[in-house]
């Protein structure tokens, strides 16, 4: 719960966080040791100088300090794991489903758990899937289309071998796919971060909610062309959110023309922990006003309510969370920002 | 000035004109050239790197294959060679610059065609960009919409504009081929003519094409720092183009 100036509640969904492991000793291979680094540039980009951590810590910093960071320090309500497996860059995996279930089982009303699959895995992948949303009563996927697989450097989530995952995916109430692009794509002549893939299954599965994170960056521009189309396409803003700081003016012209493209009912704040915390951006999110040269250009304006349905109110509708109940249960009780209570 | 200097001067300007084709910016003033190196025989050596080891192979690839055709041009010089540092890909991309192969002969197995398309793209989204800007200007300056869009392209080679709006005409006409499509100065990436009635809207729409490369721009530059720190770069002391899109963007 953040509370806002005038006194008001606000009640947060983050939706993307992560608990990784990149220690050196879960590290196999230079790409592990270079994808962390990637993450770490990101985060100290993008950063208030104050919430840099040091690269020992960023590769492994642990549940407590997650729990404490998102749930104690944070005004996280919720928060959604997506796990990102790996498994050729990490010999246990980044950050997988069975160990994000360890917090999970801890705390049971704080986190969302999501799944993966990945459709080069053929019959035996859609029966793991269909296990994995047993056990975990799944709700949502992320699928990360560049992972490495043996020889293989990727796929696109409009192959017929995709299809029958998605099918699937639907069948067990999977409904919401959040996806991630990435640049190791085969062919590797083709444009690796083409968006154009979520076009074609958007609408071939009107009943399934594709979340495309970062908003589709660094095809923006393509990512706001086809979800205008596409009712069932939404936008993850992380990687967007931190440019709040180090960048406003950019921050205010995307975030409005999200708006503008996509409505304030289809963007979903994430703060993609632990790149960036969630307690510095809420704060600056809430206090954010758009410049009016900003708001002239694209008619759209970021009012309390619109960062209300931003911060939590799109993610629990597609998640089906019953905000006030979570409410009444957590937040008057007392010690109600302890997490301990929630055991 | 020495010799050395001015043929320094030289590549690094040749360099200059290369541009990385999703930014759509100089990779000299991005900060991607780290080395030129003249040896006594007029063997040119440049070295560049990229903001993360993931960069796409293929955009690497382009902006590789680019520096030594650009530096390749100039005429004294005998031999090229372009280095790129730390990338997943750095071994292919290397070895493939320096035979001269194009993309597929470089990765036979995760290529099926050479980067025309790509490279098309990229282009089209860089003249929907450029020409944005272009117009804006044009309606800033007061000029009918009606009266712009019935230019030729001589027709707006002859206009009377100032510093800025000449620079943005430049960059703009670089492009204006790749959009085929009539006579006109000004038409869409589809090479159909644009209506004035519709001149707003059609100037919303391609906004964002504009704004997704600033926005990668300073993401790019923030992640090139975070990587490399201080480390040297080619930089020119004053940009020399116009900084035209950041203008405005904190």
């Amino acid at each position: 719960m953040y509370k806002a100036k005038n006194g008001e509640e606000i009640f947060v969904i983050d939706g993307h966080v992560h608990n990784w492991d990149a220690s050196p000793e879960n590290i196999r291979n230079i790409h592990g040791k270079q994808f962390i680094d990637c993450f770490y540039g990101y985060h100290a980009a993008l950063s208030p100088p104050e919430q840099v951590w040091t690269p020992e810590k960023f590769a492994k910093y642990g549940p407590d300090q997650m729990v404490k960071d998102l749930f104690e320090d944070g005004p996280d309500d919720i928060a959604i794991f997506q796990p990102t497996y790996l498994k050729d860059f990490y010999k246990t995996g980044f950050n997988t489903l069975e160990q994000n279930n360890v917090l999970k089982q801890k705390y049971p009303d704080r986190f969302i758990l999501n799944g993966a699959f990945d459709p080069r895995d053929g019959e035996g992948g859609l029966e793991a899937l269909e296990a994995q949303a047993e056990t975990y009563k799944l709700k949502g996927v992320k699928l990360y289309t560049a992972e490495w697989k043996g020889d293989s450097r990727g796929y696109k989530l409009s192959d017929p071998a995709a299809y029958k995952y998605l099918e699937k995916a639907e069948k067990l109430g999977i409904k919401n796919i959040h996806v991630h692009k990435g640049p190791t794509i085969i062919p590797l002549d083709r444009d690796a971060f083409d968006v154009a893939d979520i076009d074609h299954c958007a609408t071939d599965f009107p009943n399934l909610n594709f979340i495309v994170e970062h908003c589709g960056l660094p095809r923006l521009d393509d990512f706001c062309w086809i979800a205008v189309q596409e009712s069932n396409v939404y936008g993850g803003l992380a990687v967007v959110a931190p440019f709040m700081h180090s960048r406003p003016g950019y921050f205010a012209k995307v975030i409005s023309e999200l708006l503008y493209w996509l409505g304030e009912d289809r963007i979903l704040f994430g703060s993609d922990y632990g790149i960036w915390t969630p307690q510095w951006l809420v704060e600056k999110f809430m206090n954010f006003e758009l410049p009016d040269e900003v708001m002239k250009e694209t008619g759209k304006e970021l009012t309390l309510d619109i960062k209300k349905k931003i911060l939590g109110g799109n993610a629990a509708r597609l998640y089906g969370v019953d905000v006030e109940a979570h409410k009444k249960k957590h937040w008057h009780a007392a010690h109600h920002r302890e997490p301990a209570m929630a055991k | 000035m020495s010799n050395a200097q001015a043929r320094t001067d030289e590549v690094r300007a040749a360099l200059d004109r290369v541009t990385d084709p999703e930014l759509d910016e100089s990779v000299v003033e991005l900060g991607f050239v780290t080395g030129i190196d003249i040896a006594d025989d007029n063997a040119v050596a440049v070295t560049f790197r990229l903001p993360t080891y993931w960069c796409a192979a293929n955009f690497s690839y382009l902006m590789a294959s680019d520096m030594r055709d650009a530096v390749a041009g100039l005429p004294w010089v005998k031999s090229v060679s372009v280095v790129l540092d730390e990338h997943m890909f750095v071994e292919a991309i290397n070895d493939g610059v320096a035979k001269s192969q194009d993309f597929t002969e470089a990765f036979p197995t995760e290529a099926n065609a050479d980067l025309a398309g790509i490279r098309l793209n990229f282009g089209l989204k860089s003249f929907e960009r450029r020409q944005e800007a272009l117009l804006r200007h044009l309606l800033a300056q007061g000029i009918e919409p009606e009266v712009i869009l019935a230019l030729d392209v001589t027709g707006l080679q002859r206009l009377t504009l100032n510093a800025e709006g000449d620079s943005l005409r430049t960059r703009y006409l670089e492009r204006r081929p790749l959009a085929k499509g009539p006579a006109l100065a000004f038409v869409t990436r589809d090479g159909e003519k644009i209506m004035h009635e519709t001149l707003t809207v059609y100037l919303r729409n391609i906004r964002r094409v504009g704004l997704n490369a600033e926005f990668n721009g300073a993401l790019c530059r923030g992640l090139l720092a975070a990587r490399y720190g201080d480390a040297p770069s080619v930089l020119p002391e004053k940009p020399e183009l116009i900084d035209f899109m950041r203008m405005g963007a904190s």
